[in-house]
């Protein structure tokens, strides 16, 4: 089987990363093509407005912002409202990298410590065979169905009992072991063929070494994504119930304090609203163009 | 957390079978260490509370199945949210269900920073939390609201409609919205389990007399995804039944009449809005669970037929 797999790759031919090239597959009608990728263009016009009108707002001078009725795309576009909103970071409360370096801390742990944990916990409960495995799995796929308005009071207290209420670890702990990321996981790797994992057994790799070199790089597409979710979650935090000292509280906090400043801060309001978008869409473009580099060189390595 | 019957498997005395199974467990204890103080107590803290009396301010006092009681039996509004919510989750469930597929699947068909971005377009209305706010310029009851705004000036209205606060048109539109945002986690999930179906699949079905690519979806695509199949229908079971956001944004809440009350909006009444009745809002969730967790079970059966 790896045998094959190995020779149509060879065969392939290196068109891959021009930028219209469209795969030739097996089973692929123009017809078929053209009608589905019409589909998608129409389709796509809708999706985007929200970016679209993110982009035009943020360059909008005031007069226009205050347009009514608000019309989507800007006229005279103007780099104001940037100018704007650095004058205001500038005389925050505390320095304002302090809530870039707080937004860095807990997105960066919350986000590594969580693909780390539930692709640890997942490698078991996929390819394992132990006591407890189906009570364990099932426990994490129902957890998501149980509204979280209901269990902020519980978490609340517990996260006081701990002694970390009004600290980083407060939002970093909790996002480290959210059930989705496990459940995730574990499908991807349930994919994985027993025999890579036997072999490696059989060479004497330790489990840990076998997570670590044949388990992770094969569900590269699945932690990217989980990242992709981590980060958004985190990103949105503005940890208004556990963080109450200034120094701690990220930057959605600070942005969002910034828009409540009212009319006068419309013009600050909409560059906000543009970097608050643009930092996750940069992540995951990043992401997203990682799962494909790495899914059409890598395969199964062995 | 580690199951409480670990017996000794044959042939295996006790300390064998830690020792053997001493990786597994180490490998889980981080996650269900957290998992377990940060979800598992609070939602049996909160099933818990279902039974009780809770203000938030006063100890809780136990009232037994009072509040299930009461939900079931006594309260119309409940009844209507239900309504609501079963209605919306049967038509946003399927139908984003099998967009997000159809989209994955032709966004697959892309390669390079193309795909990339063709995805970020489609993930757009999910990526920032708020997106679905522009539905309120689109909706807006004036006659600058984009919608009335085009069909007044083709003929087809005579004057401006108050399209959410009419009580026949707001479920449609949360539906709508609800369709627009459909393309999430799932959508994502299902872009990544198509990378790593194995190409060798689809030459070998060629092969074997797959002619087009609907067969090849049915009979080579799907199959090779179950697992990310079963993922995204948990997915949406939980975004489908716990839909409240939108209607809070777009409908107000209460909403005309209750027409886009979902049970999400009415324990968000009384868990987080003037009531102040955490152990009702205990039951609800408790009740909505059990409902999830049915769907779920059936969804997953129907899944394991596909192909």
């Amino acid at each position: 089987m790896y045998m094959k797999k190995t020779i149509t790759k060879m065969n392939k031919p290196k068109l891959r990363r021009r930028l219209f090239h469209i795969e030739k597959r097996v089973n692929r009608s123009a017809a078929g093509n053209g009608l589905l990728f019409t589909l998608m263009a129409i389709c796509g016009v809708f999706m985007a407005l929200p970016l679209v009108m993110v982009v035009n707002n943020a360059l909008k001078p005031l007069d226009e912002l205050f347009q009514f009725p608000p019309k989507i795309f800007v006229r005279s576009p103007t780099l104001e409202n940037f100018s704007d909103l650095f004058v205001l970071m500038s005389d925050s409360w505390v320095p304002f990298s302090r809530y870039i370096l707080n937004t860095v801390i807990i997105t960066g742990f919350g986000t590594t410590g969580h693909v780390i944990f539930a692709s640890l916990a997942a490698y078991p409960l996929a390819k394992h065979d132990f006591k407890g495995k189906n009570l364990l799995f099932s426990m994490v796929v129902l957890s998501m169905m149980f509204s979280w308005t209901v269990t902020q009071i519980p978490n609340y207290m517990i996260i006081t009992w701990l002694g970390i209420n009004n600290t980083y670890l407060a939002l970093i702990l909790p996002a480290t072991a959210y059930g989705m990321g496990l459940y995730l996981m574990r499908q991807f790797m349930e994919q994985i063929p027993d025999s890579i994992i036997e072999a490696a057994r059989i060479s004497g790799a330790s489990e840990f070494r076998i997570f670590w070199q044949i388990i992770m790089p094969n569900v590269k597409p699945a932690w990217l994504t989980l990242a992709i979710f981590q980060f958004q979650t985190l990103w949105g935090n503005t940890g208004y119930l556990f963080l109450r000292s200034e120094e701690l509280k990220p930057l959605q906090y600070a942005m969002q304090f910034i828009t409540l400043g009212g009319v006068h801060r419309a013009g600050a309001a909409a560059a906000v609203g543009f970097i608050l978008a643009a930092i996750p869409i940069t992540f995951f473009l990043i992401c997203q163009s990682n799962i494909l580099e790495t899914m059409t060189t890598s395969g199964m390595k062995d | 957390m580690k199951p409480a019957n670990k017996t000794k498997e044959q042939g295996d005395t006790f300390w064998q079978y830690i020792k053997k199974t001493k990786a597994s467990y180490l490998m889980l204890a981080p996650f269900f260490t957290f998992f377990t103080l940060f979800t598992v107590l609070p939602v049996f803290a909160s099933m818990g509370l279902s039974l009780t009396y809770f203000n938030m301010l006063e100890m809780p006092q136990w009232v037994g199945w009072g509040n299930y009681v009461k939900l079931l039996l006594e309260d119309d509004l409940f009844m209507l949210a239900l309504k609501n919510t079963l209605i919306f989750a049967l038509i946003t469930g399927p139908v984003s269900y099998i967009l997000c597929l159809l989209f994955a699947w032709i966004i697959n068909e892309f390669s390079g920073k193309l795909r990339a971005f063709l995805t970020l377009i489609f993930y757009a209305p999910s990526i920032s939390g708020q997106a679905y706010l522009v539905w309120n310029l689109i909706l807006s009851g004036d006659r600058y609201g984009y919608l009335n705004g085009i069909l007044l000036r083709f003929g087809f209205l005579q004057e401006a409609k108050l399209w959410m606060k009419t009580e026949r048109y707001v479920l449609v539109a949360l539906i709508i919205v609800q369709l627009w945002l459909s393309l999430g986690t799932g959508f994502l999930a299902f872009i990544a389990g198509l990378k790593t179906v194995d190409k060798s699949l689809y030459e070998a079905a060629a092969m074997d007399g797959i002619k087009n690519r609907w067969q090849e979806l049915w009979f080579v695509t799907l199959p090779a995804m179950r697992p990310q199949l079963m993922f995204g229908a948990v997915m949406q079971i939980t975004m489908s039944f716990a839909v409240a956001d939108i209607s809070i944004q777009l409908a107000g809440n209460p909403s005309v009449n209750y027409a886009g009350s979902t049970v999400v909006t009415h324990l968000l009444d009384y868990g987080a809005g003037e009531r102040f009745d955490m152990g009702y809002a205990a039951a609800i969730a408790t009740i909505l669970f059990i409902m999830m967790v049915g769907t779920n079970k059936l969804v997953q059966r129907l899944l394991k037929r596909i192909g």
